[in-house]
């Protein structure tokens, strides 16, 4: 409660919390507030020359160059990029730490192997990867998150396997082992309480990497299948216009960009509202 | 007194520092004169290391000087244009920092650093400039300088590092000398090395000295005058001899009162006739080295054949210098790392002993760490934190829990209302309480105490060691007290082994020990440690000396030969 308290303090925080609120709940009530169907193709959405509409009174955002509403493509968007951004991200925070926090804590062979592994998977060209998984797989909004989360968690892994590796060393840790404690209990009580903040860290910047991701998949063909709209693949479809009808990049850019801002924010300010030795501090 | 009258070099007038609204150093005006040495002493928080700050003009961007002037040669340093106080660094005011591993560029080999400092200040050529680097290093007593030039910080030990910095700060022959415990991170035969060689370079160079240090003992071994601080403020300025024989301030007579002399403190009463609680047999802890496949393996001989036995409410005291085996062997009393020979606590073997196996001797054996700050979880609150050993060892009701806490936080001497609060929120001492209470909590019988005072000013180290006392009166508990201070060791410890090179090399009743010392190494250490009494100056002359210290790094299998003990007196041994 303290820590809510804390995090409301910062006006640019309480900002970004009320934007991923709006988008949330836009997203989910798509439906009932988007102005038109996504999919559906207006004849008179596009000019007589057949270019896209600029944003005015019947289009608020204008219209794609297949003549479909754009606002109402980023509210449906806005479902596919928030759920594969969450869903992705959350699996590759949880596997990166799994990994990263066993190898860390206890070394040895089993350390090496899973150290190993991951550092092979680094080495592999992400992309490749991904287009190969999502070959294998039928591509559906689930596995496409699923291939990103394969993608992603290594970093994590990493950065998590080294601030073990020197957290286990601190005072602190060898005076639980003096007390006689478990490694579950000095694993889960007294390591991954620090580990908070990094995996907070991860877990909201890498939304915004999940969503670009996300984007050059569908570019690719094997990400978000037309005519399902997501934000990168919007940009995507779009990007050999962006000269002569910029509103098309813009927009969704817009939308990528200030989502990810908004989560690091909030990030930022949860790491630091949940450090007891900040605590009453500006 | 032509000091008193003759103009001083540097003076200090009047001067404060603030941190945003918070006054740290408060109206302090002393004068530095030509060929004198100045200390300025005082506890963590005096505001000592900020004065010295000042008048290098290195303040932190945060700090503001409201008022005070600082007089160099008539020149005002507080006035002065940044490019001009870089000019007077190093040239005219040198400065000699307690850490020397992070004072010294890792990168740079010594020679080139001595000869940056000299061609930064004077027009002379790369040769002359080496030349007066070698000069340097050869006045504080660096041997093989030649092979000293190529090398990094880091191959060169503490002591050599602190000596290079000497160098660094002295090459330019600087009028004045700033010593910001110059000494404190080293060990106290190295600390009396580098207190002689300071008296011999001020003679020599007739350099003028400001020291900083919370040491008393050094303060009388080396001031002429004494300026004592307390919270910012100026306490006392007097003549060393007056200060000490006679101080007037009442902060200076607590402080004095407060600071362990060696060979004064009271004779305890013999343990003799207590049962035997902890006996330890040749005890040997050897760690391998990593090395290539082609290489030859080899082992790090840490401790080599320690035996001793821990009577019931005795204090065995450890002393010795860094990397002499004491910490490791806490550490493996407490089985925190694997070692050969045997251990028992209460007549049970500990050697072998695993996970679930060592819970049930967990609740008899336990330790206090160094670092208050580093050994509590800073996210814990004190009642998780005092309360973890109860929960681990199976007392999960929380109301119990807490009332037992209370019960330990009160004989600590904390209130009970900490239990809410975080580690952040105590000073050291009050941490160090902390601990104490942790390590208390299922009433053991053996605590060892790794350097436990070690990090705390004295008045506050004088109170824990109090502490410890009443606690073992009261529970009769008996300590494995690990220690570098020779002055502690003597004013809590019964009995005392000293340790030199992983092996015990005298063990004895405390008076045995430290008064009829028999042991070379042993006379050593005694003779290096500074004592705060004026009258009785020592020389170091004689430490300058090094001893043979044989490598620890051995090829595996090597098996050292079997240290043989003589029997000074019932109870008194010594290495022959």
């Amino acid at each position: 409660m303290t820590a809510m308290l804390t995090l409301c303090r910062r006006p640019s925080v309480v900002v970004a919390l009320l934007f991923i609120v709006a988008v949330v709940l836009l997203a989910v009530l798509a439906p009932w507030v988007a102005p038109y169907d996504p999919s559906e193709q207006f004849i008179e959405g596009l000019s007589l020359e057949g270019a896209p509409l600029s944003p005015d009174a019947t289009y608020y955002l204008g219209t794609d160059l297949l003549g479909r509403d754009l606002l109402s493509r980023l509210l449906y968007g806005a479902r596919t990029s928030l759920f594969i951004g969450l869903l992705a991200n959350g699996i590759a925070v949880l596997i990166g730490t799994l990994v990263g926090l066993t190898a860390g804590f206890v070394r040895g062979w089993l350390g090496t192997i899973l150290m190993r592994f991951t550092d092979l998977m680094m080495a592999f060209p992400a992309l490749l990867l991904a287009i190969a998984l999502a070959a294998i797989f039928q591509p559906s909004v689930w596995i496409v998150a699923l291939v990103i989360a394969m993608v992603n968690w290594v970093q994590i892994a990493r950065v998590i396997y080294s601030e073990t590796v020197s957290l286990s060393a601190r005072d602190f840790v060898e005076v639980e082992r003096t007390l006689g404690a478990s490694s579950m209990r000095i694993l889960f009580s007294h390591l991954l309480p620090h580990l908070v903040p990094t995996i907070l860290v991860w877990a909201t910047l890498g939304i915004s990497t999940t969503v670009l991701l996300e984007a050059t998949l569908s570019f690719l063909g094997v990400g978000v299948q037309p005519p399902t709209p997501s934000w990168g693949n919007i940009i995507f479809e779009s990007q050999t216009y962006f000269t002569s009808a910029p509103w098309l990049v813009l927009f969704p850019g817009a939308a990528i960009v200030l989502l990810s801002l908004s989560f690091n924010l909030v990030g930022d300010a949860l790491r630091d509202a949940l450090d007891p030795t900040l605590r009453g501090r500006s | 007194m032509t000091a008193e009258t003759s103009r001083p070099l540097l003076s200090v007038e009047h001067l404060s520092i603030e941190f945003g609204n918070r006054r740290v150093v408060n109206d302090l005006s002393f004068a530095l004169h030509s060929g004198k040495t100045l200390c300025i002493a005082g506890e963590s928080g005096s505001g000592k290391s900020l004065t010295s700050l000042a008048i290098m003009g290195l303040l932190p961007k945060i700090a503001r000087v409201p008022s005070g002037t600082l007089l160099f040669e008539g020149r005002d340093l507080l006035a002065l244009p940044e490019r001009q106080m870089q000019q007077l660094r190093g040239k005219e005011i040198g400065m000699i920092f307690q850490e020397p591993m992070t004072s010294l560029n890792p990168l740079m080999m010594v020679g080139q650093q001595l000869e940056e400092t000299v061609r930064r200040h004077e027009p002379v050529s790369r040769r002359q400039a080496r030349q007066r680097a070698k000069e340097m290093l050869d006045a504080v007593r660096v041997p093989h300088v030649d092979k000293r030039l190529v090398q990094y910080p880091h191959e060169l030990s503490g002591g050599m590092r602190q000596r290079v910095m000497i160098a660094m700060a002295m090459v330019c022959r600087p009028r004045v000398l700033i010593a910001d415990e110059p000494t404190t991170a080293l060990d106290v035969t190295i600390q009396a090395q580098i207190l002689e060689l300071m008296r011999e370079l001020q003679r020599e160079f007739d350099t003028t000295l400001l020291m900083i240090t919370h040491d008393m003992g050094v303060v009388a071994e080396m001031a002429d005058e004494v300026v004592v601080m307390n919270q910012g403020v100026m306490e006392e300025h007097a003549p060393v001899r007056d200060l000490f024989n006679a101080p007037q301030a009442a902060y200076t007579q607590k402080l004095l009162a407060a600071v362990p002399v060696l060979g004064t403190a009271p004779k305890p009463e013999s343990r003799a006739a207590q049962p035997v609680v902890l006996e330890v047999t040749d005890l040997t802890v050897r760690f391998p080295l990593r090395s290539g496949w082609f290489e030859e393996a080899r082992n790090v001989h840490a401790v080599e054949n320690v035996s001793f036995s821990l009577r019931q409410g005795e204090t065995l005291g450890i002393v010795g210098e860094s990397g002499c085996g004491k910490s490791t062997t806490g550490k493996a009393l407490m089985s925190m790392l694997a070692y050969d020979g045997s251990v028992k606590l209460l007549g049970r073997e500990l050697n072998g002993l695993k996970g679930e196996a060592l819970k049930p001797v967990r609740q008899d054996i336990q330790m206090i760490f160094q670092d208050p700050y580093a050994s509590l979880n800073p996210r814990k609150t004190i009642l998780d934190l005092v309360g973890e050993p109860l929960l681990i060892h199976g007392q999960t009701d929380f109301s119990q829990r807490k009332a037992r806490v209370a019960q330990l936080l009160e004989q600590v001497g904390l209130p009970g209302e900490a239990m809410e609060r975080y580690p952040h929120m105590f000073s050291g001492g009050q941490r160090q309480r902390i601990c104490i209470a942790r390590a208390l909590a299922l009433n053991p019988k053996v605590i060892i105490a790794d350097e436990s005072v070690s990090a705390l000013d004295v008045s506050v180290q004088a109170q824990v060691l109090d502490l410890l006392e009443r606690l073992q009166e009261e529970y009769q508990l008996s300590y494995v007290f690990i220690s570098h201070d020779m002055a502690v060791v003597e004013r809590i410890c019964h009995r005392v082994a000293v340790m030199f090179c992983g092996q015990i090399v005298e063990i004895g009743q405390r008076d045995q020990v430290l008064g009829n010392p028999q042991h070379p190494y042993t006379r050593r250490l005694l003779s290096a440690v500074p004592m705060p009494d004026v009258d009785h100056r020592r020389d170091f002359k004689a430490l300058l000396k090094e001893i043979e210290t044989p490598d620890p790094i051995k090829p595996r299998g090597y098996e050292a030969s079997v240290q043989n003990y003589r029997a000074v007196d019932l109870d008194h041994l010594v290495a022959v």
